[in-house]
């Protein structure tokens, strides 16, 4: 047989396509959405103590920090899963039952709390020290200058960086397919290797693919939109709202679904 | 407004690490009165304003409002009565003029939303501003967000007001009119601390004008006194230098 035919029946078998897209739809799509934009608001909001933690004034708030970024940044994602998702196992078992699900996303959230802690350190960190003491001195408490004015600045400049780490968990949330998932908890790509195994063609796990594209190359060119806006800045429009009215932890400027 | 209340600083010290800043300085103002702070940079000037309202805390020495210490006081609770103006105006650049006024109204002086922008909209029509309330600070000129810096301090309707070498980051033609403003002020019975590198302005309204070198203030007096007849040869050599 033609080999280049071969390989093209290789990844763009139609069929195969067509037989895994409703499940791809279904079910695929909505658990790594719930994976990935789950794991994103407890890793945000993690990354929110981290960083403020971080840039603390005690080392005791400082150094479990630090250590706590450099171990969940350092170690490879895969290894992080299996170790919360199997190491954590039994425990999970007796609160939740048997369902990878919860430890998977505790483990995603974990890795993404250390790069977003990261993130938002910096972002803190690049509003100017005046900004703080401006609050201050019209009698805002430090945690409530942060809160009211430093936070929603350092927040803005660091979308970009937020939106490119969301786009890191929707690949990532791949990986939890190493914990065992039942048939309706299968995620994009466990569905596509599932079909993938079962008939020898790739075509499924080709599929998978363009569904992740067709979630992370829009985001990205969200990024570069952001990156544009903030560069240029914006017309002033007079009745935006001015902060973002965060409530401390979490909601990092609309990712709420 | 409240009623403005006297200032004293006596004998305050404070060093960064080995840097002593500021050396046993002794200030006095009336109730109701003017005090401008003059010297060259580095002398410490700002470093004491940020003493009164303790946004650093003196190593030594003491704090009076009204002939009673602020330094056993609530910090916060503090600043709330001290209004102060910075150099580089430190609005919030994410909200509209009128919110980095009603703010803090709403957040520590717990006004609603109607009364406090009201009350910001009373303060801007005051600096001449009325008509910028929707505007982001970044729109406005150096001079513009200055008078907004003034009315968002004064909103808070504070005892005493501190002013860092407010106008120094302003283009030429924009100092007149904050300096307007901050006569305007003193005349209406603020106690008022101004470090400034404005003499016209030290000379014209200021009760008491006190010169810092080195951390201490090494003459104090009337502005009459120290612009005509300065004692100290330091300061004549200061006043010959920027006069």
């Amino acid at each position: 047989m033609d080999p280049l035919r071969t390989l093209w029946e290789t990844f763009f078998d139609w069929e195969s396509m067509r037989e895994a897209l409703p499940e791809m739809l279904t079910v695929g799509l909505p658990n790594t959405l719930i994976l990935a934009v789950t794991a994103a608001l407890l890793g945000s909001a993690l990354g929110i103590v981290l960083a403020v933690a971080g840039i603390s004034r005690t080392r005791w708030l400082r150094w479990p920090a630090r250590v706590w970024t450099d171990v969940f940044r350092g170690l490879p994602a895969a290894a992080t899963i299996l170790l919360i998702g199997v190491g954590l196992a039994p425990l999970g078992m007796q609160v939740w039952g048997p369902n990878p699900y919860p430890l998977g996303i505790l483990a995603l959230s974990l890795i993404a709390s250390a790069y977003i802690g990261e993130i938002f350190r910096s972002g803190i960190q690049s509003v100017e020290a005046t900004q703080l003491e401006a609050a201050r001195a019209l009698g805002f408490t430090w945690g409530e200058a942060m809160r009211r004015v430093i936070i929603p600045q350092g927040i803005r400049r660091i979308l970009p960086a937020w939106v490119n780490q969301l786009i890191a968990l929707i690949k990532d949330s791949s990986l939890v397919y190493f914990l065992g998932l039942l048939a309706s908890q299968r995620e994009l790509f466990r569905i596509g290797q599932d079909y993938a195994a079962n008939t020898g063609n790739q075509s499924a796990l080709l599929l998978a693919g363009l569904f992740y594209l067709a979630l992370t190359v829009p985001l990205t060119h969200v990024v570069n939109w952001i990156d544009r806006r903030l560069r240029h800045g914006r017309p002033a429009t007079g009745d935006d709202p001015d902060d973002l009215d965060l409530a401390l932890p979490g909601a990092a400027g609309g990712n709420q679904r | 407004m409240s009623e403005s209340v006297s200032l004293s600083l006596r004998d305050v010290h404070l060093a960064f690490g080995h840097h002593r800043v500021l050396r046993g300085v002794d200030l006095d103002v009336a109730q109701g009165a003017t005090a401008c702070v003059i010297g060259p940079s580095g002398s410490g000037k700002s470093t004491l304003l940020r003493t009164v309202n303790r946004l650093l805390e003196p190593d030594r020495g003491d704090v009076l409002l009204d002939g009673r210490s602020v330094l056993g006081d609530d910090p916060d609770a503090l600043r709330q009565r001290i209004g102060m103006v910075f150099q580089q105006f430190n609005l919030f650049p994410h909200m509209s003029v009128l919110r980095n006024i009603t703010l803090a109204l709403r957040r520590i002086r717990k006004l609603g939303e109607d009364e406090a922008a009201a009350l910001a909209r009373e303060h801007l029509d005051r600096v001449g501003l009325a008509a910028k309330a929707d505007a982001r600070p970044a729109h406005l000129s150096g001079g513009q967000q200055q008078r907004v810096a003034i009315a968002r301090a004064l909103a808070m309707q504070p005892q005493v007001m501190l002013f860092d070498e407010a106008t120094s980051a302003l283009d030429p033609e924009l100092v007149k009119g904050v300096l307007a403003l901050m006569a305007d002020l003193s005349s209406q019975g603020m106690t008022m601390v101004v470090v400034t590198h404005e003499m016209g302005f030290a000379r014209e309204v200021a009760d008491t004008v006190a010169f810092m070198d080195a951390g201490v203030v090494l003459e104090a007096g009337e502005p009459a006194a120290i612009f005509e007849s300065a004692q100290h040869p330091r300061l004549r050599r200061f006043l010959s230098q920027v006069l």
